[in-house]
């Protein structure tokens, strides 16, 4: 494989900037470079260090959701239950954590497991009981949204006791300048670290090889003899599982889980993938593609608010570049 | 008796509303060819589902290798050694052809989760060497031609250890050098001792290739013959159950005077090149060439289906602007694709409602409520008319056979009172009684005066039905032949003209 690819990519030429999968790619980081600029023409703040650092640390639990549903996006299907699973999972590790009175560690795994499960029963409602995925995870949505509630008794969950879980996400492994003035958090490592997991697992393993084939023809996929509902039903799973690590993000960044918050935070994730140039009809889709969009996501919020524009009016911009970006990839495609 | 590899005995399948199969038997010795052939829906293609896993049998045995076997899965019947190349080509667009043949049996290195394209790249281009194809294995396979897709399927099918390879219909979608490729490559399983079901509607391949021949006819098994020892007219009437209509067209109702569509220096890229030709009230057409060779992008592009770069279309001495289908339809002009299943039905919808889609305005007041009533004699006029095989106007497209769907479209287009048919690859996958009725059904249309533009990749049916041929080759005309001058070596001659 490292011998094509350098096989290729000595070959590059103008042919190959147009190429579309290139010009996908090319298309999402152009569109991030140009807010970028533009930015930081419009306000002086918006490319200071701590504010870089702010939009990386708002991207990292609307792109970890990204990147898990992106596999389920990939097969055509769609999980709308991602924002509140990564609430209950949150919840599941302040219950674990600080009722319970468990280790950081233990309340991790759970959150974890908890987000994976979930994933569990949608992908077999969706795969093996054949509900449609857009009922089958507004359910699951409703389910979790209820009993998050339930087990917090509607009230927040603090960490206050244990300070270490809050270093989860805004703790510091990466530090540098002067007394380490300029210090990265760890959310955004952590992100990182998904995106290259994910990465891997979309394009070197069996289940990213299946993940594309059902997306792409999935009549074809089972009469090749691939057990199509076994790997959807763990596609469904890994998207719920890369949720549980969002939602340790999440409550390690706001240091207590939240249980009325969630909802909504599927669709900016399904904004972010479609925004870098995933098609929603399945077969197709990068995990680079899907970071540069939740990056344009967060970019643009941030810059919008530095800039004093007010929150609604960010909303409805964030929701004209969405059909813009989705408008401008079908041009490319005709 | 000698020892069969494979014997079905008393294979029964229903689904709702047919018998598919009443008690059916088969039987198939090493390193033969075994013929099946039909009629549409006769039960052939369901047989061979059932052996490979892809239909579960109500009732009967398989003895495969001398022991009673259950197929569950098409992936058992796999590593038991029994392969199907499907009609429907059954590919991953998306993936590459390497990814496409190896799928559900990746390569992988010793942790079972990484998958190994350059051992399945590596190993699919052994097989191709073998083959004689040139194909890289690491093209995606959304971009290469329905020839090339169908070499892949009949590659991934080599590509297991089969004892037992069904073919349906494997040579609808290649050309003549392909066609004898795969050929070869059938005698070459054969001296392996490969067992070989051949499901052809051609008669000339199958006498050619096979063995022995096993007849079906609606669902039920007729007889087995030995290739050698009958006459393909023989075979044809037990498939049909009746003698069919088998000589020329000499039937001409071309109005000379009378130019119904006129296309002028059409362009688009390297798919069309300059290409002008006239079509007549009453004539028929044909439209030849090799695969590839611009035909279809023709028709597309006179129906608005594709956009042209330059070039001007006259219909009835007007010039007319088509830029999409509905332009196309207004101006009486209706298409048939050679892909019915992608472009011609709306599959998941009903017989009527497939038959009235283009003329629905037709039988809607202005308030918008179509007349249900109205749709439904009209459609079942239709069905009496072509003989569509359906238990009612009410059944689903998509659980017709292969044929019957063909004729939803012809009737779709019917009823559209268009005068101007363009019918791409009418008979593809349609068996010989079927095919008869088509035919007699196109001069038929011509009688009534409608133009005919008739796209086909069988020498003999261009010979039999045209009146006129255009043939064509890397998207440029290459000649014209008045019916009476046409030979099939003629018209090879002039779809190989390659440009210098």
């Amino acid at each position: 494989m490292q011998n094509e690819v350098s096989k290729n990519q000595s070959g590059i030429s103008l042919k190959n900037f147009i190429n579309p999968a290139r010009a996908q790619k090319f298309l999402a980081f152009g569109a991030l470079i140009l807010l970028l600029i533009f930015f930081s023409f419009a306000s002086p703040y918006f490319m200071t260090f701590d504010n870089v650092v702010s939009i990386m640390l708002s991207t990292c639990v609307n792109g970890i959701l990204a990147l898990g549903i992106i596999f389920v996006i990939i097969t055509g299907g769609i999980d709308l239950s991602i924002g509140t699973v990564m609430t209950f999972s949150s919840v599941m590790a302040g219950v674990t954590i600080t009722t319970m009175g468990l280790p950081v560690w233990v309340g991790i795994i759970v959150a974890i497991i908890t987000g994976t499960f979930c994933g569990f029963i949608s992908g077999t409602l969706v795969s093996r009981l054949k509900l449609q995925p857009f009922i089958a995870t507004l359910g699951v949505m409703m389910v979790t949204k209820g009993l998050s509630l339930v087990l917090s008794g509607t009230k927040p969950i603090y960490f206050s006791d244990t300070p270490s879980f809050r270093k989860i996400t805004v703790g510091s492994f990466i530090k540098f300048g002067a007394e380490g003035k300029y210090s990265i958090p760890n959310g955004i490592l952590i992100f990182a670290v998904m995106a290259v997991i994910a990465a891997i697992i979309l394009n070197k393993t069996k289940l990213g090889r299946y993940n594309f084939a059902i997306g792409s023809n999935e009549e074809a996929t089972r009469l090749s003899g691939v057990n199509v509902e076994k790997w959807k039903t763990a596609i469904f799973a890994l998207c719920g599982a890369f949720a549980g690590v969002a939602g340790v993000v999440m409550a390690a960044r706001l240091d207590s889980a939240q249980p009325a918050l969630g909802q909504g935070y599927e669709l900016d994730a399904i904004a972010s993938v479609v925004i870098g140039g995933t098609s929603m009809s399945g077969g197709e889709g990068t995990i680079l593609g899907t970071v540069i969009g939740a990056f344009i996501i967060s970019t643009l919020t941030n810059g919008l608010k530095v800039m004093g524009v007010a929150q609604e009016w960010q909303i409805v911009i964030t929701g004209g570049v969405l059909v813009l970006a989705v408008l401008l990839d079908k041009m490319r495609k005709r | 008796m000698e020892e069969r590899l494979l014997v079905m005995e008393g294979i029964d399948k229903s689904f709702p509303g047919v018998h598919a199969l009443d008690h059916c038997r088969f039987d198939l010795k090493a390193g033969e060819v075994h013929a099946l052939v039909g009629e549409n829906g006769a039960g052939k293609s369901t047989l061979m589902k059932i052996l490979t896993g892809v239909y579960t049998k109500d009732e009967g045995k398989i003895i495969y290798k001398g022991k009673e076997i259950h197929v569950s899965g098409t992936k058992e019947a796999q590593e038991m050694g029994i392969c199907i190349v499907h009609q429907e080509l059954n590919l991953m667009p998306h993936l590459t052809v390497a990814q496409n043949m190896f799928i559900g049996r990746e390569f992988t290195g010793k942790n079972k989760a990484f998958v190994n394209d350059v051992e399945a790249n590596r190993r699919a281009q052994v097989l191709f060497d073998k083959m004689n194809l040139k194909l890289d294995p690491k093209t995606k396979v959304g971009k290469i031609t329905v020839a090339m897709q169908q070499m892949v399927e009949i590659a991934k099918a080599l590509s297991f250890d089969s004892s037992v390879l069904v073919m349906d219909e494997p040579t609808t979608a290649l050309t003549e050098s392909e066609t004898e490729e795969l050929f070869k490559m059938i005698k070459l399983l054969k001296e392996k001792g490969v067992g070989i079901v051949y499901i052809s509607h051609r008669m000339e391949e199958i006498k050619r290739i096979t063995d022995r021949i096993t007849v079906m006819r609606d669902g039920m098994y007729v007889d087995t013959v030995n290739t050698a020892e009958v006459e393909m007219s023989q075979v044809i009437n037990m498939m049909v159950g009746r003698t069919i209509f088998e000589t020329a067209n000499e039937e001409n109702y071309t109005d000379k005077e009378n130019v119904v569509l006129e296309v002028k220096n059409l362009n688009r890229g390297k798919a069309i090149k300059n290409v002008s030709f006239k079509l007549h009230k009453g004539e028929i057409l044909g439209l030849s060439g090799l695969m590839g060779a611009g035909r279809t992008e023709v028709a597309r592009a006179i129906f608005g289906a594709d956009k042209f770069e330059s070039g001007e279309i006259y219909v009835k001495g007007q010039k007319v602007k088509i830029t999409k289908p509905l332009d196309a339809v207004n101006h009486g002009i209706g298409y048939l694709s050679e892909d019915r299943k992608r472009y011609g039905l709306t599959l998941s919808e009903t017989v009527e409602q497939n038959i009235s889609l283009a003329s629905i305005d037709r039988y809607t007041n202005k308030l918008g409520f179509t007349n249900m009533s109205t749709i439904t004699e009209m459609s079942q006029e239709y069905v009496n008319k072509l003989s569509i095989k359906t238990p009612s106007t009410k059944q689903k497209a998509k659980n017709l056979s292969g044929g019957n769907q063909q004729k939803v479209v012809i009737a779709k287009w019917l009823l559209r009172d268009c005068d101007i048919l363009i019918f791409d690859e009418p008979t593809k996958g349609i068996d010989v009684g079927a095919k008869s009725e088509i035919y007699k059904l196109l001069s038929q249309l011509a009688k009534e005066g409608k133009a005919i533009i008739m796209i086909s990749s069988e020498l003999p049916e261009i010979l039999r039905m045209s009146n006129r041929i255009v043939v064509m080759c890397e998207g440029r005309i290459t000649g014209e032949l008045d019916i009476k001058d046409a030979t099939q070596e003629e018209i090879m001659k002039y779809a190989t003209k390659r440009e210098a």
